[in-house]
């Protein structure tokens, strides 16, 4: 009812439809690429001719046998193996550590200089692109032994840190004082309270950082790239780079690898896109 | 905060506990990134070649990075993409935002479908769109005749760039947009309302009434997109790796390139903290103009 006053009386139903049209042809941007690439994946490289049907139009069977291949070629069950691994236990860690900092730093900072200042000094800490540390970061990780999937997670907790403790701090600002003074008369201890009172607080914020670390984790190609670089560990997207020249100008084979690097967080899009559209929007804009 | 008395300010146990945690995180932040900035710059002032020895150049790598040809191309080409795209997609994910705010059809789906490009990776994407532009537009370009689609645009310096804006926007476009949404409905019903009495309508009561209201938004967008534009790394890998001919060479994929397996570890870090800094400027200017605008209003 509330829309009725804002689309204007008249003309906005039939201005609406026109929109409507509009936006149901823009998505074709968006699902065409996704089409092409199921088409060509379950294609045989014969069926590709020179022509637009050869590339778009259905094939001739639906069959599974370039995703059994493109499975084989790219090791994929380790490389999705890898990925999830590396990204499950950053989101945890990053989970537990920044809410952690973002606690212990939003609590003090008004009363201490020193939290104020560090504060600012991890969140300054998003002004820095990893394109700039990534040069040090390869010698370093490599001399301490961490050129590996370890130091990949720890550097993806470094790098979040800055974002991370900046909405946790943020969203401390919901949880009344009284809760934890509540506690201390009681007796409990900061960890006792952190853990018992603060954490579970903060769940609605938990979502929002799990949200954004895991997609920045799982589509990340440059850290895992540079710092693993000498192992033959790969993530989902890097064993599509590794890869690329091993297909050669087999299409269909390349493909059915792409659909099936892309399945796994479609999958995820489809039963949680509430979750991520509103994480991603939270992490924006607070 | 009132007036403190010095016992306010003096360090509690529960202080000390405080700091007892946050010294743990702030040695593990520094150690992984201040500390490589540091190390960063130090390697910017030798003739590091990624291996073997090596000596101090003093500020020489600093004073070449502005003289050399290919790292001047890679920031024109990284800012012009970024400018580019900054428009583009702010622009395009407006008005797509403003469609999907109305009471349409379908509409939930619709901002579903939308949002789908940003949680795709930026390396399959790329990989799936260089298909897109090295085989199916050229055949669309034969059969109806367009010239200029004829011929791959990866493969021309003039068209190579805007490829991967397209590329870009494509995925830049569905994140800016839904963070537009969420301005749009902060925009409360009686604004109109009261905008509908003084006949305000159109592009009108968009910009006097709208527009103002979601400025924040705008600002967020405007130097998300940016920020995320001058990084461009993954695109640049599976679309162009650079060429033709260096004319899609973006800072990072220069940095990457070149430092890592090109023997310029020194020069390149040097190009890597000049970079550094370009970013910190560029994120202040935007800050302290777009902020200062903000109130204004």
């Amino acid at each position: 009812m509330k829309k009725k006053n804002r689309e204007g009386a008249v003309g906005g139903k039939a201005i609406n439809n026109v929109i409507n049209v509009l936006l149901a042809l823009g998505c074709l941007t968006i699902l065409f690429p996704l089409y092409m690439t199921v088409i060509i994946a379950f294609k045989k490289p014969s069926e590709m001719t020179n022509d637009v049907a050869g590339a778009l139009g259905f094939p001739a069977n639906w069959n599974f046998d370039n995703f059994i291949e493109a499975m084989r070629v790219t090791d994929f069950w380790r490389s999705l193996g890898n990925s999830l691994f590396l990204t499950g236990v950053t989101v945890i860690i990053c989970i537990l550590l920044h809410s952690l900092a973002g606690y212990v730093i939003g609590r003090k900072m008004a009363k201490h200089k020193l939290f104020k200042a560090s504060y600012f000094y991890i969140v300054s800490g998003m002004f820095v692109p990893f394109a700039v540390l990534m040069m040090p970061l390869v010698k370093q990780t490599a001399q301490i032994g961490m050129a590996n999937r370890l130091g990949v997670i720890v550097l993806y907790v470094v790098f979040f840190m800055p974002m991370n403790v900046l909405l946790y701090s943020g969203y401390l600002k919901n949880i009344p004082i009284a809760l934890e003074e509540a506690a201390c008369v009681d007796g409990a201890t900061v960890w006792q309270t952190y853990w018992k009172i603060i954490f579970p607080n903060m769940k609605p914020m938990h979502a929002t950082v799990a949200v954004l670390t895991a997609m920045s984790t799982w589509n990340d190609v440059m850290t895992p790239l540079v710092i693993m670089s000498g192992s033959d560990v790969n993530t989902l997207p890097l064993a599509q780079l590794n890869f690329q020249s091993q297909f050669g100008t087999n299409y269909n084979l390349a493909f059915a690898s792409y659909l099936l690097a892309l399945l796994p967080i479609l999958i995820f899009y489809i039963i949680c896109q509430k979750q991520i559209i509103n994480g991603v929007v939270n992490g924006a804009v607070k | 905060m009132g007036n403190h008395t010095k016992r306010d300010k003096a360090w509690t146990k529960n202080d000390k506990i405080f700091l007892g945690i946050l010294i743990p995180v702030l040695a593990l932040f520094f150690f992984f990134n201040t500390l490589p900035l540091l190390k960063g710059f130090y390697y910017g002032l030798t003739n590091y070649r990624g291996y073997g020895d090596y000596d101090f150049v003093g500020l020489r790598n600093f004073k070449d990075i502005f003289t050399d040809l290919r790292v001047g191309k890679s920031y024109l080409f990284t800012f012009k993409y970024a400018v580019v795209m900054t428009i583009a997609v702010n622009l395009i994910s407006l008005i797509l935002a403003l469609g999907l705010n109305r009471e349409i059809r379908g509409k939930s789906a619709l901002r579903g479908i939308y949002f789908v490009p940003n949680i795709l990776g930026g390396l399959v994407v790329g990989y799936i769109f260089s298909f897109i532009f090295t085989y199916i537009l050229p055949t669309v370009g034969e059969i109806t005749g367009i010239g200029f689609l004829q011929n791959s645009m990866l493969a021309s310096t003039k068209t190579a760039w805007l490829a991967i804006v397209i590329v870009g926007a494509w995925q830049g476009i569905a994140m800016n947009t839904i963070i537009y949404i969420s301005g749009l409905q902060t925009v409360p019903a009686e604004v109109y309302e009261a905008g509908m009495i003084d006949g305000v309508s159109g592009w009108k009561k968009f910009w006097n009434l709208t527009f103002p209201l979601i400025l924040p938004f705008f600002t967020i967008n405007l130097v998300l997109c940016m920020k995320n534009a001058l990084m461009v790394f993954d695109q640049i890998m599976s679309l162009t790796k650079g060429g033709p001919s260096q004319s899609t060479e973006s800072i990072s994929y220069l940095i990457y390139q070149n430092g890592m397996s090109g023997g310029q570890f020194g020069f390149q870090s040097a190009n890597a903290f000049v970079f550094f800094l370009v970013i910190v400027i560029i994120s202040f200017l935007q800050m302290k103009f777009l902020g200062g605008k903000e109130e204004q209003l």
